[in-house]
């Protein structure tokens, strides 16, 4: 909310510096987020008289008049029509500045001297008004600086109100809060009116048909108003605070709202048919043109306020059009009501109409307040329009708005909650100075009853709060609370992420983080098939875009975008990876089943020094390397790499499942390159996901010691000739499950395929290691054993020894 | 002959210091120490020297002898020494050629800074725990003092999946959860992907916070100033000012914003503290006693404290990053650079 200073100043002093009085309100709880101070928008402008005033010879339109500063006089040629002798006028001498960069200098205007201009509003950048020469207030004094007379240098405070302090979103309220902060005193408006003869009742009436959405709504009707421009004193300060000025009759009820906080509609009474207010719901696709001039489509349940026919206001938050208030306006009717904040709250947000009114109704407005602003705006209505204020005032009140009353208050629980020793008197007077009764309560207590603009006080801790706010926040000792023994809880999933990081980035990964929200056509891109379950999206009912419309299934999706936005900028080889979670649907009503995923991406060139390997690629096997890696790391058992997995977005020939035991805990690959040209992605490509939940169940962060081998070892070199669709780990198998004690390992050395060979056929090398614990081997007994195994290999794989 | 003897000496140094190759040098050993040679000559004739001389000139040949010997082998051995050095030599490679082997991955700066926080506050007893991102309107506001229809909720312009499903705004839900099945005393932190319908410069529509809740008999306001102090100051520097100033949070009460001295600017004001010379770190409070007792806690028995802070803007304050939307588009040029 914004919060001129010069405004704030007609009811509190403030006898700081702009920037101090920000600080101070912000460590009190009213966040200043901008100060801004303006000066006026012209410089060289004095006050002056003029002393004559002649027609221009040679022209029908201008006049030439004599002006006096005083001190000297000039003359000067005026166009305007509404100036006479004696008139105290705005004179930009030579060398002023007005708004729009004007520098005014001598000129001769056919034929005549013109040693400076009579100013409009409009050209000084005060007002709108442009109709004629601004004229000022006769007492001021001749050749005094204008924008010093006029006291127009101003202050603008942003304020950012927090919602539970309805009460500061107005200037007397934000004038009680610095009353309280500084020690001042607060000055309210003047409300007394001065009524004619006429009795209110008996011109109109009000009907309240739902007490629930309007306990209260008052109003008062003035007589013979003449619309037209406010005064400046009220279009500077609607205009210091963001506000346009209309009219007269607008503007007040602008200006008591911004004042006092509650908001005010001004109906012309000519339009009310049967002259009265009824106040009900709407009906179910009611319609109605609201000020604005737009039609609205009204919900069943919106509040309206009618006359005797037709709805003329929704209630609260926009008057209509059909009964606004015109040029030839006489009789005003005035409303000031309160409205329950939440059917406000949800009208304003069904017809996205966020208005200044509806935004204060549904924070909650000072209920007993309600006359008052009616009262103020009354008064200055007959002031600025001429109008009289009839007498009485209509107030139904059909159901009390309860305001909290006599909270208890313990002194000893402020100090327990704040880790202070705030003396008891203290509270009090710090209560006191906003505005609350405290009374004793035996020993050591309050009952404190706030007023009634601060509805965010009901309980005790609210009280606290307030007595904490004002003391200070920073006068409370920082301490360190006590230890209590707790068992920290050490979560596997922390620790297996822990280690992945350590790991992937040690591997040369660098990790990504993505929205978790993605396009609902990304499972089609990546051909994934009807009957998958990651087909079942969360979707978003009010996405920012479509592409960020559903949450993502599969991680793989989000790295190929990153692929694709890093090659966009020349960006060819990478690694990433990222840990996150996917979503899948369950049920309505049900949260989502989510699961914390690792995905890992790699491209391009192995290393990033050309000059040592000159464009090696990365492919499938890095990326195994450091699934292999990981998997040892977290000591998951059994693992194994399976082919023969269908992920429709791999390439069925480079892919695998990863597997422990026989749970399979995520997949690795080559991109399908109909994927790959689907995204415009140059490959190869290749990714894995892995399920970090499955990983977190089977880590285990044991680690035993063997003992370090005393013997040498003795190694066999093998190449078997086998064909060429073979997995290596068939030809593994026979040894691994030969259970021969001996075997320490093997290795695979080579593969070969190539001219020399049979077609269809590939050459594996193995190298078997033998050791024994407890001696050297001798040549015989590897023999024996060797060859048993190799026999083994042979026997189940149909393998030819080369 | 003593006097033949030392001009013999002083012409084989003299050659000794000439001979600048292997080849020369052997030649000197020869020509004087050879079987033939000019000292193996003289002592060949030593029976024409006077014999009360001839142990003296004896025992003086040897010594030439042995002398020059041992002179030519240091010779010969720094010359082969030389020669070994420039074979060397001519191996060198280009040191200044980059070296081999993977370079290290970074860690996103949003994980380094939530690291960071996680290390400092396991040392306060703190263990980390997590929640669902999809989450029940229950949890995300209501239990947190949140009603439907409150002008609270405009403080987070919410993303929606069903009725009374959205996706967390913030990871205060994680308390609740927390609270729930755990009896005080409770000391957790809760970091997580939130989300919130918002995007410009300094707004995504997902970032990350971390919550805290720290819940025991006689935790107060003062414990909950100590506790964010000593944090603030590990992770900004010792030297850093704070302030702790009211605000508003539907959860906790009384409820402070805690700025630290902009960090950009020294506290001069500048762009990215708005003139202010502070800037907005965390957000925090004593728990309301309205969520204390939707969980089952008496709040005359236990209080405690929460605070929360968005992980993207502390990173953003540590690394000067202006732009907040560069942490999700995962530009290497970006990410390696932590």
């Amino acid at each position: 909310m914004l919060v001129s200073l010069k405004w704030l100043r007609d009811y509190v002093d403030v006898d700081v510096t702009p920037a101090e009085l920000a600080e101070r309100l912000t460590m009190a709880g009213l966040e200043v987020d901008a100060l801004s101070e303006t000066g006026p928008a012209f410089s060289g402008v004095r006050v002056a008289r003029i002393l004559s005033l002649k027609p221009h010879p040679d022209a029908d339109h201008l006049s030439l008049c004599e002006v006096t500063t005083g001190e000297t006089t000039y003359p000067i040629v005026c166009g305007a029509g509404n100036i006479r002798v004696g008139d105290t006028v705005p004179l930009a001498l030579v060398g002023a500045t007005l708004p729009g960069d004007l520098v005014i200098r001598s000129s001769r205007i056919r034929g005549e001297a013109s040693e400076g201009m009579l100013c409009s509003e409009e050209e000084l950048g005060i007002g709108s008004d442009a109709s004629g020469i601004m004229i000022l207030p006769p007492d001021l004094s001749l050749g005094g600086e204008l924008g010093d007379v006029l006291d127009l240098g101003d202050a603008v405070l942003d304020i950012g109100v927090t919602p539970n302090r309805a009460d500061c979103l107005s200037i007397v309220g934000v004038a009680r809060e610095w009353a309280a902060i500084a020690g001042g005193k607060l000055r309210v408006p003047v409300t007394d009116v001065v009524e004619n003869d006429e009795d209110i009742e008996k011109i109109t009436s009000v009907t309240i048909d739902d007490p629930d959405l309007c306990p209260r709504y008052t109003a008062r009707i003035i007589k013979g108003a003449r619309i037209g421009p406010s005064p400046l004193w009220i279009r500077q300060r609607l205009e210091a605070v963001g506000l346009r000025p209309i009219n007269n009759i607008v503007d007040v009820t602008n200006f008591v709202m911004m004042e006092l906080g509650q908001p005010l509609h001004a109906f012309d009474y000519r339009f009310l048919e049967e002259g009265r207010i009824v106040v009900r719901r709407s009906r179910e696709g009611e319609s109605f043109i609201s000020l604005d001039g737009k039609e609205r489509v009204l919900s069943a349940d919106t509040l309206l306020i009618c006359d005797g026919v037709k709805p003329v206001a929704i209630g609260g938050i926009m008057g209509g059009l059909n009964s606004e208030i015109q040029p030839d306006t006489e009789t005003v009717l005035l409303e000031s009501a309160y409205f329950n904040p939440f059917s406000i709250r949800r009208t304003s947000r069904e017809l996205a109409m966020g208005t200044d009114a509806a935004f204060r109704f549904e924070r909650g407005i000072d209920p007993e307040g309600v006359i008052r602003a009616l009262d103020r705006a009354a008064r200055l209505i007959g002031e600025v329009s001429g109008g009289t204020i009839c007498k009485g005032v209509i107030d139904r009140y059909p159901r009390k708005v309860e305001t909290a009353r006599r909270i208890p208050l313990r002194v000893r629980r402020v100090n327990d909650i704040l880790g202070t020793v705030v003396p008891e008197s203290e509270m009090a007077h710090i209560l006191k100075r906003l505005e609350m009764v405290v009374e004793p309560d035996g020993e050591g207590r309050f009952a404190v009853t706030p007023p009634t603009c601060r509805i965010d006080i009901v309980r005790e801790i609210d009280l606290i709060e307030e007595i904490a706010r004002l003391y200070g926040y920073d006068r409370v000792p920082a301490t360190i609370p006590a230890a209590s023994v707790i068992a920290g809880v050490r979560q596997e999933k922390g620790a297996v992420e822990e280690r992945l990081r350590e790991i992937m980035t040690g591997a040369g990964y660098t990790e990504a983080i993505n929205y978790s929200f993605i396009s609902p056509e990304a499972v089609d891109r990546l051909d994934i098939g009807e009957a998958d379950q990651r087909r079942c999206h969360v979707r978003i009912r009010n996405p920012l875009t479509e592409e960020q419309a559903v949450l993502r299934t599969t991680m793989v999706y989000s790295l190929l975008l990153n692929a694709k936005k890093n090659a966009d900028c020349g960006g060819f080889d990478l690694k990433l990876f990222e840990l996150g979670r996917t979503f899948i649907r369950c049920g309505e009503g049900e949260l989502p089943q989510e699961a914390n995923r690792m995905a890992c991406l790699i491209t391009g060139l192995r290393y990033e020094d050309r000059w040592h390997s000159r464009d090696l690629r990365a492919d499938f096997y890095d990326l195994k390397g450091c699934v292999e890696n990981i998997l040892d790391d977290l000591g998951i058992p059994v693992c194994s790499f399976r082919s023969g997995i269908h992920e429709p977005f791999l390439h069925p020939g480079k892919s695998c499942g990863v597997f422990s035991g026989e749970a399979r805990i995520g997949f690795l690959g080559e991109v399908h390159p109909a994927v790959l040209a689907r995204m415009d992605l140059t490959g190869p490509i290749v990714v894995c996901e892995l399920d970090m939940d499955r990983l977190a169940a089977l880590y285990s962060a044991k680690t035993s010691f063997r003992s370090i081998p005393r013997f040498p070892s003795s190694s066999r070199d093998v190449a078997f000739l086998i064909r060429r669709e073979l997995e290596a780990c068939e030809v593994l198998l026979p040894a691994e499950e030969s259970h021969e004690e001996l075997l320490e390992k093997v290795q695979i050395f080579d593969i070969y395929e190539g001219t020399n060979l049979p077609a269809g056929m590939k050459s594996l090398g193995l190298r078997f290691s033998y050791r024994s614990a407890d001696r050297t081997l001798t040549d015989d007994e590897v023999t024996e054993v060797h060859g048993r195994i190799v026999q083994a290999i042979v026997r189940v794989t149909g393998a030819a020894i080369r | 002959m003593t006097g033949e003897l030392t001009a013999l000496r002083e012409a084989a140094e003299a050659e000794l210091r000439k001979a600048g190759t292997e080849e020369e040098l052997q030649t000197v050993r020869t020509r004087y120490l050879g079987r033939k040679g000019l000292l193996t000559g003289l002592l060949r004739n030593i029976g024409n020297v006077n014999p009360a001389e001839r142990p003296e000139f004896g025992k003086r040949c040897n010594e030439i002898k042995e002398d020059l010997s041992a002179r030519i082998d240091r010779l010969l051995a720094g010359m082969a020494l030389k020669k070994r050095e420039e074979a060397l030599l001519r191996e060198r490679i280009d040191v200044t050629l980059p070296g081999r082997g993977i370079r290290r991955g970074t860690l996103h700066p949003v994980t380094q800074v939530r690291e960071e926080i996680c290390r400092i506050f396991a040392g306060l007893g703190f263990s980390v725990v997590e929640g669902p991102e999809v989450e029940l309107d229950y949890y995300n506001f209501e239990a947190l003092n949140i009603p439907k229809n409150h002008p609270a909720r405009d403080m987070q312009d919410t993303f929606y999946i069903e009725e009374n499903i959205v996706l967390r705004t913030h990871t205060s839900p994680v308390q609740v959860r927390i609270m729930e099945k755990t009896k005080p005393p409770v000391r957790i932190l809760s970091p997580g992907r939130v989300y919130r319908r918002d995007s410009d410069i300094s707004h995504t529509p997902m970032f990350h916070q971390i919550e805290g809740l720290l819940v025991d008999r006689g935790v107060t306001f003062g414990d909950l100033k100590g506790v964010l102090t000593m944090f603030l100051k590990q992770v900004f520097g010792e030297e850093t000012a704070l302030r702790f100033r009211p605000s508003f949070f539907p959860f906790t009460e009384p409820s402070a914003e805690v700025d630290i001295r902009c960090v950009m600017c020294g506290g001069r004001g500048c762009r990215v503290c708005g003139s202010s010379g502070w800037v907005e770190i965390l957000g925090s409070g004593m728990v309301d006693p309205e969520v204390f007792k939707n969980v089952g806690y008496d709040p005359e028995e236990f209080t405690g404290f929460a605070f929360g802070l968005g992980l993207e803007r502390i990173a953003m304050l540590k690394f000067g990053i202006s732009d907040i939307r560069l942490f999700f588009e995962n530009d290497m040029r970006f990410l390696e650079q932590f």
